[in-house]
């Protein structure tokens, strides 16, 4: 079979499977709604309380999830490849951090200012990811020679646990029930309750996917090592810095639009790459389409298994995740 | 067999004179604590500072946690950390005959207790049990007749409202504390347990979150919508809100048109810093709550 043939099977096996998730979990919940009346346009807004349960509470959710873990996903194949690190995931290079202070102090500070209809929280958690990313790439570049990845991992890394200690102290002067707010964002929570945060992250998203559309080949050759990659006439600073730069940003939109989710941009690269191999023109987009379809799965159990109480989408996450990482980490070695 | 029994007789009549010393200790450490009057109280919980003011103790209390500020007069008093850092130390030095302590701070318990100094324990519970807390806190601080009096006049306007409210349509109420501002993420609502779903119940309200048995719960849409509560009861812990952002906040929910709490205009945000704190203001709250949910 040729490569193009695999590709495109593979692919779309995969696209069957996210659509066919992606159109049956807003009909599933903790309550079970009439799709006819759901879609009976006869039927004043007001009143149909089916469509609102669709349209207002399930479908952004849906789409939310959809897109931060096909995000995650993505980033996370990106990102290992570039830096040639199993270990590496969205949030290792201190985005997720950065975000997470952000929305810590739109949390604690009680800041009002929304843009657009979308929240201080979301908006400060994006800001607080540009600035990670700032940071990190300043020390990665400020090398006589390119991009340093081994730089960029541990700038990443430290930044991490800086920015951890700067989201304690800002906990700690904060009173109770914000520091309660604060903590609950950290599990991540999907429940977005209108389209406008989606519709906000989503530009950022589509252009970094714009970039990881042209990456594969290159992410291929770079897994290799640099100077493999820089023989086969690959620029390979510059494909790093539009690797770092696209996966960060859809990080930060991501987390911004979803809270930091995690496991999601470790396990399904790696799940996927066990599944189809690594070549990342399969990977990429298999993991994106998988990320997808995994996510609205765990935010489905989420809001259905303990309902009518609801667990942190981040708790499913962690908990599918936590023994399928360590299962694999056997198995590899 | 006789050497036995005088082995025998001899360990019994030394059990019984050890009894002894420990009862007669025990009935003195007790007499010794209800004879004195604690003059030096520490309270690192802010609902249990107010209720001993309530019930003439506030004279005595020398410290109190840095979230304290009700009554004003605890403002000048020095502070001792709170919940998750109490400044052991300097509650030492203040050399307290009483510590207020909440019932997870065991740390801090245990070293008050080799410090021989007493402390109360406090756990937030239901309505009932603020009534309760100011009797015990009125016999342990030497208050009897005022806790009495604080707690009776209590029951009696918590009862009144209950009185006033009787037999009247009860609606099905989602009672919010916590929500993100300006949209309807991270809501969290009253559940089936708690002083707060006591208060509702009070106020002649049915919390539709009632059958969780949990003092809060996160409400997700879903859940809201259907549930459909015919109001929707805010709480605000701040002084005031603008007339601005009152209107900003009703209209965060404007998107559940389904709701009857939403198509009836009855999303209320009630805007106080005493509505959700369980002491002597409880009163007030939920005179607030039934003058929203009866007008």
């Amino acid at each position: 079979m040729s490569i193009r043939r695999r590709i495109a099977m593979i692919v779309s096996l995969f696209s069957v499977l996210t659509v066919a998730v992606i159109v049956w979990a807003p009909t599933v919940g903790s309550t079970s709604i009439s799709l006819s009346r759901a879609f009976n346009t006869s039927l004043p807004w007001a009143d149909n309380v089916d469509a609102q349960i669709f349209f207002v509470a399930r479908l952004p959710r849906v789409l939310a999830a959809s897109l931060v873990g096909a995000t995650l996903a993505a980033a996370g194949v990106v990102l290992q490849a570039m830096l040639r690190n199993p270990l590496a995931t969205p949030f290792t290079l201190g985005v997720s951090a950065g975000a997470a202070l952000g929305a810590m102090l739109a949390v604690i500070f009680q800041l009002e200012v929304g843009i657009l209809g979308i929240s201080s929280v979301p908006i400060m958690s994006f800001v607080g990811s540009l600035a990670a990313i700032g940071i990190v790439y300043a020390l990665a570049s400020s090398q006589k020679r390119g991009l340093s990845t081994n730089v960029l991992l541990l700038a990443g890394v430290t930044l991490n646990s800086f920015f951890s200690a700067l989201i304690l102290f800002v906990q700690y002067l904060a009173d109770f029930t914000q520091s309660l707010r604060a903590v609950r964002w950290l599990m991540g929570d999907l429940d977005v309750g209108s389209y406008r945060p989606i519709i906000g992250a989503a530009p950022f998203i589509v252009a970094a996917f714009a970039v990881f559309a042209i990456l594969p080949r290159t992410l291929n050759l770079l897994s290799m090592g640099e100077d493999v990659a820089a023989a086969r006439g690959v620029e390979v600073v510059r494909s790093q810095r539009l690797a770092f730069l696209s996966a960060s940003l859809a990080t930060g939109a991501a987390v911004s639009l979803g809270g930091p989710v995690g496991f999601i941009g470790i396990i399904v690269p790696h799940l996927v790459r066990l599944l189809v191999g690594s070549d990342h023109r399969v990977v990429l987009p298999a993991a994106t389409l998988f990320g997808a379809a995994f996510l609205v799965l765990c935010d489905l159990l989420a809001r259905t298994i303990m309902a009518p109480l609801e667990l942190p989408v981040g708790i499913i996450t962690a908990l599918i995740g936590g023994p399928f990482f360590l299962w694999l980490l056997v198995k590899k070695s | 067999m006789a050497t036995g029994q005088k082995v025998l007789t001899t360990k019994v009549t030394k059990g019984i004179l050890l009894s002894l010393f420990f009862f007669v200790s025990f009935v003195s450490f007790v007499v010794d604590v209800g004879a004195q009057q604690p003059k030096r109280i520490v309270s690192l919980v802010p609902n249990v500072t107010e209720i001993l003011y309530a019930i003439g103790a506030g004279p005595q209390v020398v410290a109190v946690s840095s979230y304290d500020e009700e009554p004003p007069a605890v403002r000048a008093l020095p502070k001792v950390g709170a919940l998750l850092d109490p400044d052991t130390e300097r509650i030492l030095t203040l050399r307290p005959d009483l510590v207020i302590t909440y019932g997870s701070q065991v740390d801090l318990q245990s070293q008050l207790t080799r410090a021989s100094i007493p402390f109360f324990s406090y756990r937030h519970g239901d309505l009932a049990h603020i009534m309760a807390t100011m009797r015990e806190l009125g016999a342990r601080t030497g208050h009897v007749a005022d806790a009495e009096r604080a707690a009776s006049a209590l029951e009696a306007r918590i009862a009144a409202v209950r009185a006033r409210v009787k037999g009247r349509p009860r609606p099905r109420t989602l009672l919010v504390f916590e929500r993100q501002s300006g949209t309807l993420q991270n809501i969290y609502a009253s559940a089936g347990r708690g002083f707060l779903h006591d208060m509702l119940d009070a106020a002649g309200g049915d919390d539709v979150l009632a059958e969780i048995e949990k003092e809060s719960a996160q409400a997700s849409i879903e859940n809201i919508l259907t549930r459909a509560p015919d109001v929707i009861l805010e709480l605000r812990s701040a002084d005031r809100l603008s007339a601005a952002a009152m209107q900003r906040e009703v209209s965060s929910w404007s998107s559940l048109a389904s709701v009857p709490a939403v198509r009836n205009h009855r999303v209320i945000v009630l805007v106080g810093k005493g509505l959700t704190v369980p002491g002597p203001r409880v009163a007030e709250g939920i005179e607030q709550m039934a003058k929203a949910l009866h007008p």
